[in-house]
């Protein structure tokens, strides 16, 4: 091959800077996002009901196909309770069903006025930045779903 | 050692579909995360019909405030936002004259009081709705008990739909709504994006919940609200007993809005 060890050797050279990052890294533990999966409104609900509309390791691993089924059924076909794999039955809502348990971080949060039309004041949770339990892990993998352009939290959480 | 181009295009094929295919082997063999058995059901309280239908009776408009009431209900339960730019306006329900209301060749001897008070218009739901036809993403859709409702999630803004509707009833959001959202927001309803086409809904997220719509609520009984297919129903005994006009029935859209024109006393 013409000029063969200068373009093994380039390359050799090319794929060894490519992955520095993943030497530099290899066995360093990241760690990982903290989910409060067991705040004070989840502990405040009856034993029977703090379990999620399905199970922790489902729900960390498919609630973005769950919440896409859930918005065909109740936007769509007008089917706005979700039967679990349980036999229990939830209304299908953001904001009145998973909200409820999961938008207690952002109490904490200052509620942002950028209105001009609104300057009475006026708390306006749909200013607000999104509940702490969504973003912990979304800000950590960087995905950045735009639920809360429309949808926003109870008014009880956004105080 | 010297190896040949065709050589080194070979064995470089070699070990790309060698990384390909173990990195499928691998992924491949990995067991797949079953989907939990789950149904999706109607709410118990939901209110069944076959076709929603709605009677605008005009007699019992008489002030601004019986109008401003209905609307402000709707604008406000449905966090419709309120521009100070004409151009941008956003409306679920409005009020309009006669003139533009059933639009052409009217009787000039008609009513005074007809020809002058404003009339209360809304999306008409229609039958056969040329909205849903335009939309190329389905996302305004009919629904079984008629509703002509919006999937904002799935709206593009390409705004094929508003050309379609010949009765004005949809509106484009241009502008962020949120910041002009009048007062406390309604947490009953989401609010929308730019770049999304809004409208009317019969309030079909308070019918799952059993309730009536907010309009029909707030009209003392100017606006009344039932199932067409049900003869039983008060709209079908108003629409089958009484004179009752359409807006623009000649473009066959079938709307389900129907104004009784001239009140419930003397009809």
């Amino acid at each position: 091959m013409y000029k063969g060890g200068k373009i093994v050797a380039s390359l050799i050279i090319f794929a060894a800077l490519f992955m520095i990052p993943f030497f530099y890294n290899m066995g360093k533990v990241n760690a990982g996002p903290d989910v409060a999966l067991d705040t004070a409104a989840i502990q405040q609900l009856p034993v029977s009901d703090q379990q999620c509309v399905e199970s922790p390791e489902y729900m960390k691993a498919n609630h973005m196909q769950l919440l896409n089924e859930w918005r065909e059924a109740a936007v769509r076909n007008g089917q706005t309770v979700y039967i679990n794999s349980q036999n229990k039955e939830f209304k299908i809502s953001l904001q009145d069903t998973c909200l409820k348990c999961h938008a207690t971080e952002s109490a904490s949060k200052p509620v942002v006025l950028n209105n001009p039309v609104n300057t009475a004041g006026v708390s306006n949770p749909a200013i607000n930045e999104s509940p702490e339990f969504c973003a912990s892990c979304h800000d950590y993998s960087a995905v950045k779903p735009l639920c809360w352009s429309c949808h926003f939290e109870p008014k009880e959480a956004a105080k | 050692m010297s190896i040949n181009r065709r050589q080194f295009l070979r064995r470089a094929g070699m070990i790309t579909a060698l990384g390909l295919g173990s990195s499928f082997v691998i992924s491949g063999f990995r067991k797949k995360e079953v989907a939990v058995a789950a149904g999706y059901t109607k709410a118990s309280e939901d209110l069944p019909a076959k076709r929603w239908a709605m009677v605008v009776d005009m007699s019992k408009f008489k002030t601004e405030a019986d109008y401003n009431r209905v609307i402000e209900t709707c604008h406000k339960l449905h966090n419709v936002p309120k521009f100070p730019n004409p151009k941008d306006e956003i409306k679920w329900i409005w009020k309009d004259d006669y003139h533009h209301t059933f639009a052409g060749g009217h009787n000039e001897y008609l009513d005074e009081h007809v020809l002058h008070s404003p009339f209360m218009v809304l999306c008409n739901h229609c039958e056969n709705p040329p909205c849903v036809k335009a939309c190329p993403t389905q996302a305004t859709f009919q629904r079984p008990d008629g509703i002509v409702a919006m999937d904002f999630h799935r709206c593009i803004g390409c705004r094929f739909c508003m050309g379609a509707c010949p009765f004005g009833a949809r509106s484009f959001n241009f502008r962020d709504p949120r910041p002009f959202i009048e007062g406390e927001i309604s947490t009953e309803y989401p609010t929308r994006t730019p770049g999304v086409v809004e409208k009317c809904n019969f309030c079909y997220e308070r019918l799952a919940d059993g309730l009536m719509p907010a309009c029909v609520e707030q009209s003392n009984g100017g606006l009344i609200f039932g199932d067409l297919d049900d003869p039983n129903s008060e709209v079908r005994k108003i629409i089958s007993t009484k004179f009752t006009i359409r807006r623009k029935p000649e473009l066959g859209t079938q709307p389900c809005v129907y104004y009784l024109v001239g009140g419930g006393d003397h009809a």
